[in-house]
This record gives C-alpha cells, sequence and structure tokens, in this order.
C-alpha cells in the first residue's frame, strides 16, 4: 500500500508549470468527439414534442398523421407503459411527474418524442403530431405566486418547501450594538447555463447491455440514476463522456433525454441520438434562479459587523430546486449575530439546476454591495473592512478552524496588484462619461473530498497509464492529473496515457461540480502514482542489493543516496519480467477537526456613460485563494472564464419571461445576451495566492472553477457605484436600468 | 521538408479524423475505413428522398465530392452527418454562435446558414483542412500554447474565425481582433486567451510556421 500520509511536496518540477493541456492536439484538431458528433451505423435521430404553453394538461395526442411519415420507425409518449416512468418530486420530494406527464407545468415540458432516420424527418413528424390540450392559468414570478389567489403550479400552493432558519446569536441585539444599521433588497435575475454543446445522449442497447454517450460532467451520476430508473444492475449501464461542450453545472446528473434515448433505442432496436436544440436548451435543463434577497446588517465605527440577516426567496421553477444563497453570510465575515430565513418558490417554468456556484453570485451582489455600503457610511476603505471581518473559522460549524483561509492575502495582494488605492483616488471625471473602481470578497462553500479511486499502471518501458472516471469538462482535469503522475514518477507527460470518464472502464468518482475535481481526484491519483513508485523502489532495491529507505526516483531513473549506483525503470529486471506495476489511489477522509475552503477577491474598474446607459468594464483583477496551482496556465483560464461569466451575470443576462403566454421571450444567444469578445477587457488579471493546503489533502489543493466567479458581478456592480455615486442594487445592470437609476438618484439628492 | 500540398493535408487529417470516429463508436464501423479518398461518402445517413435531391459538387479542405443533398440541407449538416467531418460544431443553427464557422473561398462564414447548394463549387475549408499532417497548424499551435479554450467546443469555429481573420490582416490590433473575433460566442469565458492566442498566431504565421 501507499503511504497514507505522504509528506507535501516541496520544490516541484511538473506541479506548478504553465504547461498546455495534454489534450490540447484532440481539442484543436477536430480529432475529439463530442457526444454530438457520435456517428453510429444503423443510428435513428429522435426530436421532441414539447408543450408549447405555460401550463397545460394533454387532453389527447394523435399519432397517426406522424407515424406515417417518411422515415419514421418509432413514437414515444405516456401512451406507452414503458415510458411511465417517475421523474420530478414535488414538494417533500414524493414524486409528481412521469417522463411524458400528461400536467406540463412550464413551456417546453416532453410531451412526445419521435425516432426516424435523419433529424428532418423525426422534425417533420413531430409537427404532424396532433395534441388537444387544455390551457390552465399560470404565474411565472415569485412575487405573484405568493399573492393569494395566484394560480397553482402544484397542490399544496406554491412554496416549494417551509421557509429554512439558520440563526447564531441574537440578531436583535447585534442591531442594537452597530453604530450604522443599513437594510436593502438586492434582486439578481434569472441566468441560463447555455453550454456550447446542446444538452443530449445517444443510447445503444446490446442485447440487455446499454451504453450512453452522453454529454455530461458526470457519467458515474448517470449510470447509476440512469441503471436505478431502468431497473438494471449498474455493470450494464455504460456511460461515456470523454468530451463534452461545457456543463457548468447543467449536466451534473440524469436528464430525461438520457432516458428517452435508451427507451426509443430499446424499442426500435437502434441506436437513437436524441439532442436538443438551441431553443429547448434554454426552457428545460436548468438555470440559476432569479433571487430577491433582502439584507440588514449593522456595524460599528471601527468596522466591527455586528449583525447580518438575510430573508431571501427563491425562484426555482415549477419542481423544487436549490435555490439556497446564504453560505457566504453564515461564514465569510467575522460576525457574532446571524439570521438566515430562504423560501423556495414555484412559478411556471423550467427547474433551476446547480449553476456555477450554485447561490454565491446571488449572495454575493447582496453582501457586497452592503459592505460597500457600511464602509462608506462609517468612513472606511473597502477593502480594510473586509480586512477587518476575517475570520480563520468557520462560524457555520462551531468555529472549527480552516485548514487555510487566504481571504486576507487575496484582499491585500489583489488590492497591490490593481493599484487599488491610486485607483480610488483618480477623479472620476466630469463630463457624461465617468470612471469608478470596486472590490468584492468572496467563498466557495466546499472543497472537495472523497469518494474517488483511481489506478496508475507503470509499463516494463517506463511509460504509464492514468487511469480516472473524472471528466474533463474543460479545466484541464486530464492535464493536471498526469502532471501529478509525472512529478511522482519523473516520467515525462507525453508518455503518460489517460483513460477516462467511461464507466465501463474507469474507476469511480462523482461529476465534476462543485470545484471539487482537483481535490478529490488529483489525491487519488497522487496515492496511485506513490504505491508504484514504492513497488519500483522496492524492486529497484532488490536489484541493486540495496535498503529501500533512501532510494530515489528521478527522471525515470532510480538512485541510491548520493547517487554512487542508479538504475533506469526500463532496466528493471522484475518490471521487465511482469510487464507493468500497477497502483490503486483512493482518496483519503478529510479531516473532521478542521474544514476548507476557497477563497477570491476581485478587483473592477468601469466606465460608465451616463447618457446613453453604456457600462464597459475596463479591466478587471481576480486574487484567488485555491491552495496549491497544479498548473498555473489552465488555472489562469479558469479565473478568466469566472471573471467573464461573471461578466454576463452583471452586465446582460437575464430570462424574460412574457407576463401574456407565460413562455420564455428570449429563448436564444440573439436576445438572451452572453458575453462576446467585445464585452470583455484583455486586461484580465488573475493573482495566484499560492498557499498550500497541506492539511486538506495531499496535493495541498481546494478547487477553483467557481470561487473564480462569485464576487465578480458584486465587484462590478460596486465600481458602478463608485463611478456614479447611484446603486444599482438589481443584476443585470443593462443600459435602461442606468438610466432609470441615475434620473432616480437624481431626483433624490 | 516541403510542405504538403493542401490536399495532402486534408487527405491524412480526413483519414485520422474517420479513425477517431470509429474508435468512438465501436466496431462495427470500421468496415468504412478504407481508402482514404472514398471514405467520406460512405458514411451517408441519411438518403435524401429521390424527387427533392440535387446533385451538386463540394470543394471540401482540397477534396471534391459529388454527392446528392435535399436542397434544405445546410453545408454544417452535410460537412458532419455525409463527409464526417465532425470538427465543424452546430452551436445554435440560426447564426448566432459561430462554432460552426468555416472558409467559403478563404472567408469566414457560418456553415449553420450556408445551404449546402450554395457552397457548391466553392472552396471550402474546415478545421481539419488547417491540419499539417499529424500538426497542428499555426493557429492551432498558438491556441494550444496561450491555453485560449476550456471545453474544447467552440474551439473550431474561435480557430476558423481566426484563421479568416489573419488572412484579411495579418497583423490586426488588439481592437480589430476584439471585433474580428466577436461573432464567435465561448460560454468558458476564455476571450482574453483567445485574444492572445491570435497575436501569438500572427506571429507564427508570419515565421511562416
Amino acid at each position: 500500500m501507499a503511504q497514507t500520509n505522504p509528506k507535501p511536496w516541496g520544490e516541484t518540477t511538473v506541479v506548478g508549470k504553465p504547461i498546455p493541456r495534454v489534450d490540447a492536439y484532440e481539442r484543436l484538431s477536430g480529432a475529439a468527439i463530442y457526444p454530438l458528433d457520435v456517428l453510429l451505423p444503423d443510428m435513428l435521430h429522435a426530436a421532441t414534442l414539447r408543450c408549447p404553453h405555460a401550463h397545460a394538461l394533454v387532453k389527447k395526442v394523435d399519432l397517426t398523421k406522424a407515424l406515417q411519415m417518411p422515415g419514421v420507425r418509432a413514437v414515444l409518449s405516456d401512451a406507452d407503459r414503458e415510458a411511465r416512468l417517475p421523474w420530478y418530486s414535488g414538494p417533500g420530494g414524493k414524486p409528481v411527474s412521469r417522463l411524458f406527464d400528461p400536467h406540463c407545468r412550464h413551456e417546453g415540458e416532453e410531451v412526445a418524442v419521435v425516432a426516424a432516420e435523419s433529424p428532418q424527418q423525426a422534425w417533420d413528424a413531430v409537427r404532424a403530431i396532433q395534441v388537444e390540450y387544455e390551457k390552465l392559468p399560470f404565474v411565472t414570478n415569485m412575487e405573484d405566486a405568493l399573492k393569494p389567489g395566484a394560480p397553482a403550479v402544484q397542490e399544496g400552493g406554491n412554496r416549494a418547501a417551509t421557509p429554512s432558519v439558520y440563526t447564531r446569536g441574537d440578531v436583535a441585539k447585534g442591531f442594537a450594538e452597530g453604530d450604522v444599521v443599513l437594510e436593502e433588497t438586492y434582486r439578481t435575475s434569472c441566468e441560463i447555463h447555455t453550454t456550447m454543446e446542446v444538452h443530449g445522449s445517444v443510447a445503444q442497447w446490446d442485447g440487455d447491455r446499454l451504453t450512453v454517450w452522453d454529454t455530461s460532467q458526470g457519467p458515474f451520476p448517470v449510470q447509476s440514476s440512469l441503471a436505478s430508473l431502468l431497473n438494471m444492475p449498474l455493470s450494464k449501464v455504460r456511460v461515456i463522456s470523454h468530451y463534452m461542450g461545457g456543463g457548468f453545472g447543467s449536466k451534473l446528473g440524469l436528464s430525461r433525454y438520457t432516458v428517452i434515448a435508451a427507451l426509443l433505442a430499446r424499442k426500435t432496436a437502434r441506436p437513437v441520438k436524441l439532442f436538443l436544440t438551441r431553443e429547448e436548451t434554454f426552457l428545460c435543463v436548468g438555470n440559476r434562479p432569479a433571487h430577491s434577497m433582502t439584507l440588514k446588517a449593522g456595524v460599528k465605527k471601527d468596522g466591527t459587523l455586528t449583525a447580518l440577516q438575510l430573508t431571501g426567496t427563491g425562484e426555482v421553477g415549477a419542481y423544487p430546486g436549490g435555490s439556497s444563497v446564504g453560505g457566504q453570510i453564515r461564514e465569510l465575515y467575522k460576525c457574532p449575530n446571524v439570521r438566515v430565513e430562504e423560501t423556495s418558490v414555484l412559478v411556471n417554468a423550467g427547474q433551476s439546476r446547480p449553476m456555477r456556484a450554485p447561490g454565491f453570485p446571488q449572495c454575493s451582489w447582496a453582501l457586497e454591495q452592503m459592505m460597500d455600503a457600511l464602509a462608506e457610511k462609517i468612513g472606511m476603505d473597502p477593502v480594510d473592512l473586509r480586512v477587518r471581518n476575517y475570520t480563520s473559522v468557520n462560524q457555520a460549524q462551531k468555529d472549527i478552524p480552516y485548514t487555510s483561509a487566504g481571504l486576507r492575502e487575496c484582499l491585500t495582494e489583489g488590492a497591490k496588484t490593481f493599484g487599488w488605492k491610486e485607483a480610488r483616488a483618480r477623479p472620476k471625471g466630469t463630463g457624461s462619461v465617468v470612471r469608478g473602481v470596486g472590490v468584492a470578497g468572496g467563498m466557495w462553500g466546499s472543497a472537495g473530498g472523497p469518494p474517488a479511486t483511481a489506478i496508475v499502471s507503470l509499463f516494463a518501458d517506463g511509460s504509464a497509464l492514468l487511469n480516472m472516471g473524472a471528466a474533463d469538462i474543460g479545466t484541464g482535469t486530464k492535464t493536471v492529473m498526469a502532471m501529478v503522475v509525472a512529478e511522482e514518477l519523473g516520467i515525462p507527460l507525453d508518455r503518460i496515457r489517460i483513460e477516462w470518464a467511461d464507466t465501463g472502464t474507469t474507476q469511480y468518482t462523482g461529476a465534476s461540480g462543485g470545484s471539487k475535481t482537483v481535490p478529490s481526484d488529483s489525491p487519488a491519483v497522487r496515492a496511485a502514482a506513490l504505491e508504484v513508485k514504492s513497488k519500483v523502489l522496492e524492486m529497484a532495491a532488490q536489484q541493486l542489493k540495496v535498503p529501500v529507505e533512501g532510494l530515489t526516483l528521478k527522471n525515470g531513473e532510480i538512485f541510491t543516496p548520493g547517487g554512487s549506483q542508479k538504475v533506469a525503470i526500463a532496466d528493471l529486471a522484475s518490471l521487465r519480467g511482469q510487464r507493468s506495476v500497477v497502483g490503486v489511489g483512493t482518496r483519503a477522509p478529510n479531516p473532521t477537526d478542521k474544514v476548507a475552503r476557497p477563497f477570491a477577491a476581485h478587483f473592477a474598474e468601469v466606465e460608465v456613460n451616463k447618457r446613453t446607459g453604456e457600462v464597459r468594464v475596463l479591466r478587471m483583477v481576480a486574487a484567488q485563494d485555491s491552495g496549491r496551482v497544479l498548473n498555473l496556465l489552465t488555472y489562469r483560464n479558469q479565473v478568466i472564464g469566472g471573471l467573464t461569466m461573471g461578466i454576463g451575470f452583471a452586465m446582460t443576462e437575464q430570462r424574460v419571461m412574457d407576463p401574456q403566454t407565460g413562455k420564455m421571450a428570449n429563448a436564444n444567444w440573439h436576445d438572451y445576451k452572453i458575453p462576446t469578445a467585445k464585452d470583455i477587457p484583455a486586461d484580465l488579471v488573475v493573482v495566484p495566492v499560492d498557499l498550500h493546503d497541506t492539511e486538506w489533502n495531499i496535493t495541498g489543493t481546494k478547487g477553483i472553477g467557481e470561487p473564480a466567479t462569485i464576487p465578480a458581478a458584486a465587484a462590478i456592480a460596486n465600481a458602478f457605484y463608485n463611478a456614479t455615486g447611484v446603486r444599482i442594487r438589481s443584476a443585470p445592470i443593462t443600459p435602461s436600468s442606468v438610466i432609470s437609476s441615475l434620473a432616480q438618484g437624481k431626483t433624490q439628492r | 521538408m516541403g510542405k504538403p500540398t493542401v490536399e495532402e493535408q486534408s487527405r491524412s487529417a480526413l483519414s485520422r479524423r474517420r479513425f477517431f470516429n470509429s474508435v468512438a463508436v465501436g466496431a462495427t464501423e470500421a468496415a468504412i475505413l478504407t481508402a482514404p479518398g472514398r471514405a467520406g461518402a460512405q458514411l451517408a445517413p441519411p438518403a435524401p428522398a429521390d424527387a427533392e435531391s440535387v446533385g451538386i459538387v463540394l470543394n471540401v479542405n482540397g477534396r471534391t465530392h459529388s454527392l446528392r443533398v435535399e436542397p434544405r440541407w445546410t453545408l454544417l449538416q452535410v460537412l458532419r452527418e455525409r463527409l464526417g467531418l465532425t470538427g465543424t460544431k452546430p452551436g445554435c443553427e440560426r447564426g448566432e454562435c459561430g462554432a460552426c464557422t468555416v472558409l467559403i473561398d478563404g472567408v469566414a462564414r457560418y456553415s449553420c446558414l450556408t445551404l449546402a447548394v450554395e457552397a457548391a463549387g466553392a472552396q471550402i475549408t474546415t478545421l481539419e483542412g488547417l491540419m499539417r499532417g499529424e500538426e497542428l497548424g499555426p493557429v492551432q499551435q498558438a491556441f494550444a500554447e496561450e491555453d485560449a479554450f476550456q471545453c474544447g467546443y467552440c474551439t473550431p469555429g474561435q480557430i476558423m474565425n481566426a484563421e479568416g481573420l489573419l488572412r484579411k490582416t495579418p497583423a490586426p490590433t488588439l481592437e480589430q481582433i476584439r471585433e474580428g473575433m466577436s461573432g464567435n460566442l465561448c460560454r468558458c469565458g476564455t476571450y482574453a486567451h483567445i485574444f492572445r492566442a491570435v497575436e501569438r498566431a500572427s506571429q507564427l504565421r508570419k515565421a511562416g510556421r
């Protein structure tokens, strides 16, 4: 067995370096096969008929015409017994809906699906299906949904659950102690993931074995849910997710299209490809729910926070989905008196799914604007106020210490790189175009953990195979894991092959989400490599007839202490005999007496045109504490990606529901604006606060994907205030909201 | 060593691409791994409805393909489903994202908004056509060096658009790059690295890579 507690890396030769991706060739040459690229012999193409109404009952589905269309091979609807599988759960977790449930609670719910020889024929047939709907009253925003007499999205009212309440200390006492107490309501809009590759699957049966190519962040969670739903053993369900075109949380688990593709493939005894259109992905594969957050905060003149109270409401769609935003209120800043009350509200719209740091950018939008307002009231620099309330313990978990907590370093080092003091002192401009700067702190709520298993095989020639289940969703997972193997075994990266993200051939791990892949899987990979290393050193000791203690492995050779004797891996007689040596690594449990969190501080400079309402983000600095950096190049990429997504959240992205029809009015990329090259400054600077978290796991890592986006939008909002003296409390900051806020601000003063 | 001709490049690129496709999808498709020059047309699902089909000639990456298509088929669909050139990606199929960008007579165009019949007779270049045998071409190489992608799904379109931009403007300024690349969405948000990659690609091209 490998050592359970190997020493942390000291100076490294591979780990931490800015190394281009090991799969750059596949992704840049066109060789990478994404699920949407899979072309199987004899494959059918499926298309879905979706409810066009916000809320309706399907009274009758007439398939006669569709079944006679050219190329049509099968149709599936609720009339098929095998398709009557439970799908969504309602409040309390009891099943409330089936795969093709006649009660459609939002636009875009599945009514029927067609498999045909070509995609065009499948769509022709979908258009030929005749459906009778009984339209029902609907509600599409949380304010209306909570009014008495509002149309019920589900039986029992529109609250998805009883409100959750967290308290510590006494907020009333805390507010009484504050020299300044402020209360404000902040809103964020519903954001859609809009991954570049649309959602979908290809399913193929061989007898009782099912293979699915799924555009997924987690082949193993998809496998287990699918096996359970179809009542099959795990060993008979193989899910492959080698390449995928973006997930951001919307591809973490099993989706309806995957089940439907599997059912159609069984029905037709042919492989079936079922992918959504771009428009469909806006309606029914998840979103970041809109939030309303009322935050009350007290602070003393010296900057000590005395109380925080958040009342939050999340608009989760037609079925309960996650909507908690309280994490940073409870944990980020030192505060003895805290109360968080949260409610989820059902509306006739697509269900929310986790989206890059679910809840945290919303919370940041409220908390970090509030921190700014408090700082101004007490005449303190916003960076100083945040540093003043730094804590090294987790207040929501009985004050157990963090293994590492770099928020202070993020704030101070970020401010230095940004030139914070100088930038704040600069004149903002006197004409219609003004500039301002803002800061926001942030944290993410987890840092990975078990289970994860990885296998490293070293071959007789000194090349290696890494076998791991993790999907590389574009974060560079394969690259950093290969670097860990290269570091331990002293072999070049180009001699390592990787098998990954296939439940049929690789080892179990969870989905690539929650910023957990590096801190969960890299320790398992290191443990596997260390086991190989210890076996190789043992072989060398026998061959050289020396004690194993003190032997070192470097550049494919084993050296005795002092270097008097050496032997190359390829010259080890016993390895040549057995041809390969295998190490199995598992992720050890997290410590129980401490906890880890990644931290961040973002800085932004914006330019506001007060006449047109246009806001440009001129530059940003992101200082991140995510533990040890494994690859500086892919790490930077994650951070600029997080900033870019934050700019979209702050400036342009919002689902617009048509109040007349209850349908989404902007279900396309023309009307739902994600950032383009023209919206993003080239000047995005990443400051890695490279604190090695040696107590959390054996690679010292905490995860970067989500903390890289959390405070970005709030930093922009604070920069807007700094430029204009007017607060915009609703995201996104659009030209029209700027114009009306500036006009209001003027009349108030 | 002389540069491979466009035709040589595309042959080797196409044959390799087809190989990966087959590996990905299982054993039975190995039958189509015949001579590289003939492999493409054999994928062929779906056969067009006879009454509506039109015979066209497509010049893709220096190779000529005679095939029958339905008039409504887009160039994107034909490249992917008939010729097996899946490097070109669908993103929205309505001209909003640029993932499907190819060069038509040297100009970057959305293949989802181009009917196959419209592209007949023109010189079409896809991502596969930028390869130099098994080596990445200069724009691809620059994207690797600057880590100008994450999931890689929009990347073929980004690279083709960058190629088109650099053919027109060999040494673009940052503002020209931002403007020129603004028709290609990247949800992973790698634009800042893409800007650097285009600058780097400009250098590599100038150095004769």
